[in-house]
């Protein structure tokens, strides 16, 4: 007897959609944008790369990212870490807050900070007289992309931590292990995969930020450029050799991650089979 | 090492879930903390390890360790060993990893060297019958393995006391068995001052020095399993022990009647609720003086030691269940729908007011 919903003209329809679509919508613009970047041939594709703007992009943006993730990897765990092990008045109300950064569009994010943070912004105009600029030089960039970026790790521990409980951590302390030991012996061990995972796509979203970071950035080639402006600028300058050069490294670092992340998913499959 | 509960007391939020406890446990036994979910055992098990911690108000109410005031000592200096319901094991440890934590994490100056941890945890292994199964993780062991390797963890720190929550509940009846008298032999060898906590009374009862009652957050009865069983104080106690049958009735001139039964009794004129165990009710086909209460036999167990029978009657609220032993079945020979004559053997009562046991035996 067949299972309901098998009847093999809905499998294949479904099956020559999914593959349809994806290659429409996934693939094909893929495929274009690496057509486009070689179009001119290897060395024009790497005289474009090797520009200095578009290396100090590269270097901002990887820069940013890796000031990024671990903070947020700190938040992420100590945030985690409160809202499942402990229970106050308002816990449920933080985890609907974690999720602001999400909820926003990132223009707006990039807006606020402005107006915070601007030389006529409320506490900007304090650090003005001071001498600290924040918006329009690469603090700024951090700031925003922080934002933008900070629910991922907690929104991964979160759940699986809730589901894992507390009970090991408490058989590790009567053992008399303390916090710490725990901690690094029990609890990490336990969330190491999801860990990473945010990481990951911290890492993607942080490399990928364009919305809330052209608002605080100025776009100062040389300065304040991530690659994401950077090829934005090229393209309006018809330049789109160049601009897809930069759209392909940006692929390119987005593969990368996908390939991680498919790698950790493998991981951690098998590991579940061996268990 | 002896345990003293000293006026302990927990409220979560309004709700109070212990009342204010004292309770001695005296060293080397094995007590059961036995009553139904929510009644508070957990929490004062919790309490003795400092998984959680007794209210402070009104009155602040004390723990000692022997002579050790312990009130106030953090959960991981308290020298216990705690085995938990659904064992708690380090899931990305080995068994042998799991059993070690305890010795690994001491300070460096205490800490064994290298060899005695491994001679250590081989020893508790194989005490534990899994030298074998020193590099398999949890996940690969049956529940009954699980168990043990997690009182093999605890025992590795040689503590003072030894706590065990609900710690064969998540098993199969038959595992269950093996390891209820596998600890009780343990128990026996090594001497250590544990408590244990279960809702399931026979497990109480056949595990215990000392079994005590708790509802509502109250202790109820503290005594050996023999007594709690002969010698109930109160109604909670023998109805939590055991299978309980109703009689309700007007009592007149010694006469005991409800609806076309009558039962001859000595207690006053006025209503009266008797309580029988199942083994208290005797079977015949033929009624008393003393005794008419007929029945009919509804439904029939035959698994076990004894025989169950369900009995109904138009004078019953609820149907009675008798246990029969085989030999009695067979020479009666019992089948359902059959009509026949209950004879209490014993029965007790407990009127409200005096909360205390009146206890009537019928040699029949």
């Amino acid at each position: 007897m067949r299972r309901i919903g098998d009847a093999p003209l809905v499998r294949r329809l479904l099956i020559a959609a999914a593959v349809g679509l994806s290659g429409l919508f996934l693939l094909l613009p893929l495929v274009a944008i690496f057509a486009q970047a070689f179009s001119q041939g290897v060395s024009v594709f790497w005289s474009n790369v090797s520009d200095f703007y578009t290396l100090h992009a590269i270097g901002l943006t990887l820069g940013i990212a890796l000031l990024t993730i671990p903070v947020c990897l700190v938040f992420g765990v100590a945030l985690a870490w409160l809202v499942t092990r402990f229970s106050f008045p308002g816990r449920r109300l933080l985890q609907t807050l974690i999720d602001i950064p999400f909820a926003v569009s990132p223009v707006v994010a990039g807006l606020i900070y402005l107006l915070l943070y601007g030389r006529n912004g409320w506490i900007g105009s304090w650090l003005n007289s001071h001498d600290i600029q924040l918006m329009f030089a690469w603090p700024g960039i951090l700031m925003v992309t922080i934002f933008v970026t900070c629910p991922f790790v907690a929104r991964e521990l979160i759940p699986l931590m809730q589901a894992q409980g507390s009970r090991e951590e408490e058989a590790a302390v009567t053992l008399g292990a303390s916090g710490w030991t725990t901690f690094r012996r029990v609890t990490l061990p336990n969330i190491r995969w999801a860990l990473l995972y945010g990481i990951i796509l911290t890492n993607a979203r942080a490399v990928g930020e364009f919305g809330a970071v052209s608002v605080v950035s100025g776009a100062i080639r040389g300065q304040t450029n991530t690659l994401p402006l950077h090829l934005e600028q090229l393209y309006q300058d018809y330049n789109a050799v160049g601009a897809f050069a930069c759209a392909a490294l940006l692929a390119l670092i987005a593969l990368l991650t996908l390939a991680a992340k498919a790698g950790l998913e493998w991981r951690a499959s098998r590991r579940e089979a061996f268990a | 090492m002896s345990i003293r509960l000293d006026n302990i007391a927990k409220h979560f939020g309004a709700t109070q879930a212990l009342e204010p406890i004292n309770l001695d446990i005296q060293e080397g036994e094995l007590v059961g903390l036995l009553g139904p979910s929510g009644s508070g055992k957990t929490t004062l098990l919790r309490i003795i390890a400092g998984l959680e911690t007794a209210d402070h108000s009104p009155t602040p109410g004390r723990i000692l360790f022997g002579e050790r005031d312990v009130t106030h000592v953090h959960v991981r200096d308290r020298r216990i060993g705690f085995v938990f319901q659904h064992y708690a094991l380090f899931r990305h440890m080995s068994v042998y990893d799991n059993v070690a934590f305890g010795l690994t994490v001491m300070p460096r100056a205490k800490r064994p060297s290298a060899q005695d941890i491994r001679a250590r945890v081989y020893r508790l292994l194989e005490m534990v019958k899994l030298e074998a199964f020193a590099n398999r993780y949890p996940a690969q062991l049956s529940g009954g393995q699980q168990q043990r390797v997690s009182l093999a963890r605890a025992l590795a720190v040689e503590p003072d006391v030894l706590l065990l929550d609900e710690p064969f509940g998540a098993l199969d009846a038959k595992v269950r068995q093996e390891l209820r008298r596998w600890l009780r032999h343990l128990h026996e060898e090594f001497n250590f001052t544990s408590v244990f906590v279960t809702h399931d009374q026979e497990e109480a009862l056949e595990l215990s020095d000392r079994v005590v009652v708790m509802s509502n957050g109250r202790i109820e009865q503290i005594d050996t399993p023999e007594t709690l069983y002969r010698a109930p104080q109160n109604r909670f106690v023998f109805e939590f022990l055991g299978d309980v049958n109703y009689l309700e009735g007007k009592v007149h001139n010694g006469t005991l009647t409800c609806g076309d039964a009558h039962l001859a009794v000595d207690l006053p004129d006025g209503d009266a609720e008797l309580l029988l165990r199942p083994h208290e009710i005797r079977l015949a086909e033929q009624p008393t003086p003393e005794s008419h209460l007929p029945v009919t036999i509804t439904a029939i167990s035959p698994v076990g030691a004894e025989v169950r029978v369900e009995l109904e009657a138009d004078w019953l609220a609820e149907p009675w269940l008798a246990t029969v032993r085989h030999a009695d079945f067979n020479r009666l020979a019992l089948r359902r729908g059959q009509r026949l004559y209950a004879h209490p053997r014993h029965w007790r009562r407990f009127p409200e007011a005096t909360e205390n046991a009146e206890v009537q035996t019928h040699l029949a």
